[in-house]
């Protein structure tokens, strides 16, 4: 069941990326282009976006369960460290070279769009690199 | 600052965005999960945590979006400007980027923001200014 709650998910998600105009790239860096013409458009899918999840995300902070009878999982740090402004920063000096974020970079792919395949190859290896120093650290 | 009002598009932007956050409210609503894409993704070379399955899932939703769309609606348009080098560079960054920093634009900017959460604020700024630096840097120094 939860499987197919993801699945879900995940096509709604997909479906809301196509039409605010996130899976498109150059929209992106129209929004990211302040010195330029900007284009306001993306604020306006981030307060779409959250004024929907502050919703959900105020019930769901009162419950230990889901719907499902789930476990919830809210992620548990709290420290604001050197890894999650130096990662923040990395994500968003690619995300400003392309204007493409993980979740457009996959809708691109099921598009069938091969250049969104070489992002998205790329950034998996980006995200094997990660795997490998993080296990020969522990 | 110009405003770009021939390319601003606020209902489709609106629209996509109460979507995006209903996926998000399905996703926690039911499965109890943060439907932060870069850590689905991220989580799919983890396996032996018995996540595999709903990972997958979620990241075949978005594989099938585009084509549910397609059925009823022409697909809208993807400009990718940047060259093969340029996408290369940029799918590292980002990949090791958001896992490093635990989330992107979906983890950290929707669901984080949502949720009222300092450390995704901080991360939401981070990588919006340095997207915003960026952009300028390519578009108006080296243009």
């Amino acid at each position: 069941m939860n499987v197919l709650f993801s699945l879900l998910a995940g096509l709604v998600f997909g479906l809301g990326l196509l039409i605010s105009g996130m899976t498109d790239p150059a929209k992106v860096l129209g929004f990211l282009d302040l010195a330029g013409l900007w284009d306001p458009s993306l604020a306006l899918v981030m307060v779409g976006a959250i004024a929907v999840g502050l919703v959900a995300f105020t019930v769901v902070k009162k419950r230990t369960l889901s719907l499902l009878g789930l476990p919830v999982h809210l992620p548990t740090a709290r420290q604001i460290d050197r890894r999650l402004i130096a990662g923040g920063l990395t994500f968003g000096v690619g995300w400003g070279l392309a204007g493409i974020c993980p979740g457009p970079a996959v809708v691109l792919v099921g598009s069938g769009d091969a250049r969104g395949l070489i992002f998205v190859g790329a950034m998996l290896a980006g995200m094997g690199i990660f795997e490998l120093l993080e296990r020969r650290k522990a | 600052m110009t405003v770009d009002w021939t390319h601003f598009t606020p209902y489709a932007a609106v629209s996509g965005g109460v979507l995006i956050g209903l996926a998000a409210a399905i996703f926690v609503l039911f499965n109890g999960r943060i439907a932060g894409i870069s850590g689905i993704i991220g989580g799919l070379f983890r396996p032996g945590t018995g996540n595999l399955a709903w990972q997958a899932a979620f990241v075949a939703g978005l594989l099938l979006a585009p084509w549910l769309l397609h059925s009823v609606a022409p697909l809208p348009a993807a400009r990718i400007e940047a060259g093969t080098g340029t996408l290369i560079v940029a799918g590292l960054l980002v990949g090791i980027g958001t896992r490093y920093g635990s989330g992107c634009t979906s983890g950290h900017g929707v669901c984080g923001l949502s949720r009222l959460s300092p450390r995704s604020l901080v991360a939401t700024a981070g990588f919006m200014l340095a997207g915003f630096i960026t952009v300028f840097i390519v578009r108006h120094l080296f243009a």
